[in-house]
């Protein structure tokens, strides 16, 4: 369970200061998969941030799991548009680091790695360096070392926003088959509603800077989703025109 | 790897080249193999104007003669003579690069990781770096004698400064990111040193290595020609006074050609150690 209680942060910048985020009040359940959207620059990645710990928020607290988040929150994986690889480890040894850095002998480890990547269907890339794939393979990369890790929570920052369409509903795809797996909380941020649709159990949409909870509202499509046909399903386009309705209403109060 | 442009020679991390040369001028378009030709071709030209202007221009006293040179060089050689002072300037010169080295690498990492105290130390370490240090040189005899030790602390003084700067410019680039991602996942502050911090620093260290290796030389030599009775340095000092210009000139060609093989040494190093770079390009 994440709770988010009273969130507000401000940054300063030299003499300047501008608020991130404001009086956010959000719970996520276990096991659940809720999508954030709201405008570029509003807000959504710093409270990613401060659920992952990495710093903390001004007013207010992060509670995971009952305790209040103090320090890196090493349950979580994160990952973001940026692939963040090492570059000069190939593929086998970016996907076998977080066994590495917990002490696992390099056979048991590249061994795990291995199935790992066949698993996310990369087999055969273990020597490549990442500068040699393509963006969607980096992707894969990225989701098979997080899944290594073992993380109870998945923080996804706008992870397939780079990618073209057709590669973003295969890791779409990838995404629910490894969730139905091993049922990690996911936060979803993303500006795409079609994505926020297909993927999440509810959608907490944001106003523009600083952050706020504008509305949310469930997604009741049944699991398990089949990417590629749920978008033309009548339940679907629903969803979707309700959510928009809002939005745009919500944006137009915004910026007349 | 060949000299084709002088800018090659120039150092830059890896990954921030230089603008490709601009094309389509015909002797830009000159093949390796011809413009090694070329390249000779100077050279001799060069030697045989020297030869030739020597005694009839300008006195042999005070430019010798290129065949007088090749002479000196092969009687050091012949003899032997040649090989301690060699292997002086050599032991002095890597010694003090060595140290100067591991303190610069040791202090860039330790201060590129602690904001607090690199502002801390700021005016202070660029004083250093502003002294001249052949200024120091009195103290490192002082210090340490007439022997090794003060050609070695001279070379190590010139290093440790450039080496420093580069890593801890390099340290400072890391990407934060990256490090963010190891947090996560458990890392202790050491495995983030080991695993992202001093990797991504790698090329701006090499750069400050390659840049530092000919300082290390310098060093050594300045502390030859203050006070030593061996190394080329010495070489030269004493040919000098004892207006032995072709001897001078001999002893220089040797410390070029010992230059020359300390850089290929860190190219090769460097190429090895950073082959992902390479695939990347």
């Amino acid at each position: 369970m994440i709770e988010l209680q009273d969130i507000g942060k401000t940054f300063s910048k030299g003499a300047q200061t501008f608020r991130a985020v404001q009086n956010v009040n959000v719970r996520v359940d276990p096991q659940s998969v809720v999508a954030f959207i709201g405008p570029s620059g509003c807000g959504k990645s710093t409270l990613l941030n401060m659920i992952a710990g990495l710093y903390p928020p001004s007013e207010g607290r992060v509670r995971y799991n009952g305790r209040t988040v103090g320090d890196v929150n090493t349950d979580v994986g994160y990952m973001t548009q940026k692939d963040n690889l090492l570059p000069w480890r190939t593929v086998l040894d970016n996907v076998a680091l977080p066994l590495e850095l917990a002490g696992w002998p390099p056979a048991k480890r590249y061994d795990a790695a291995r199935a790992m990547l066949a698993h996310v269907g990369l087999d055969g890339f273990e020597q490549k360096f990442s500068s040699e794939l393509s963006g969607g393979m980096r992707k894969r990369v990225c989701l098979a070392r997080m899944l290594l890790h073992g993380p109870q929570v998945l923080l996804l920052d706008e992870p397939f926003a780079a990618l073209d369409p057709q590669l973003r509903i295969a890791m779409h795809d990838l995404l629910l088959k490894l969730w139905a797996e091993n049922r990690q909380t996911i936060i979803l941020v993303t500006h795409d509603l079609m994505e926020a649709i297909t993927l999440a159990d509810r959608i907490v949409v944001f106003s523009k800077r600083p952050a706020r909870v504008a509305f949310e509202g469930v997604v009741d499509l049944p699991r398990p989703r089949d990417v590629d046909s749920i978008r033309f399903t009548s339940r679907f386009h629903e969803i979707y025109t309700a959510f928009w309705e809002r939005l745009r209403q919500e944006y137009d109060e915004v910026t007349p | 790897m060949n000299s084709d442009h002088l800018l090659d020679r120039v150092d830059q991390p890896a990954g921030t080249a230089g603008a490709k040369p601009r094309r389509r001028r015909r002797l830009e378009d000159v093949g390796t193999p011809v413009m090694l030709l070329l390249q000779a071709a100077v050279g001799v030209a060069f030697l045989a104007l020297w030869q030739l202007l020597s005694g009839r221009v300008v006195s042999e006293f005070l430019i010798s003669t290129p065949l007088a040179i090749l002479g000196r060089l092969w009687g050091w050689i012949v003899t032997g003579s040649i090989f301690p002072h060699l292997w002086a300037t050599v032991e002095a010169t890597l010694l003090g690069f060595a140290i100067g080295s591991v303190l610069g690498v040791f202090g860039g990492v330790w201060l590129g990781l602690s904001p607090f105290l690199s502002r801390l130390f700021n005016p202070y370490i660029w004083a250093f770096n502003a002294l001249p240090k052949v200024a120091l040189a009195p103290l490192f005899i002082l210090w340490l004698g007439l022997g090794i030790g003060s050609k070695v602390a001279l070379a190590a003084a010139l290093v440790v400064f450039l080496v420093f700067v580069n890593t801890f410019a390099g340290v400072r680039e890391v990407d934060n990111d990256l490090v963010d991602v190891l947090r996560l996942m458990k890392a202790t502050r050491r495995q983030i040193l080991a695993k992202v911090v001093l990797p991504s620093a790698t090329s701006w260290i090499f750069t400050g290595l390659k840049t530092a290796l000919p300082y290390a030389l310098i060093g050594t030599i300045m502390g030859e020609m203050i006070a030593s009775s061996r190394g080329l340095g010495y070489l030269i000092q004493r040919s000098g006074s004892e207006f032995d210009t072709a001897g001078v000139f001999a002893a220089l060609t040797v410390i070029a050609a010992l230059a020359v093989v300390f850089n290929e040494a860190v190219n090769l190093v460097q190429s090895r150690l950073e082959g992902w770079k390479v695939v990347s390009r």
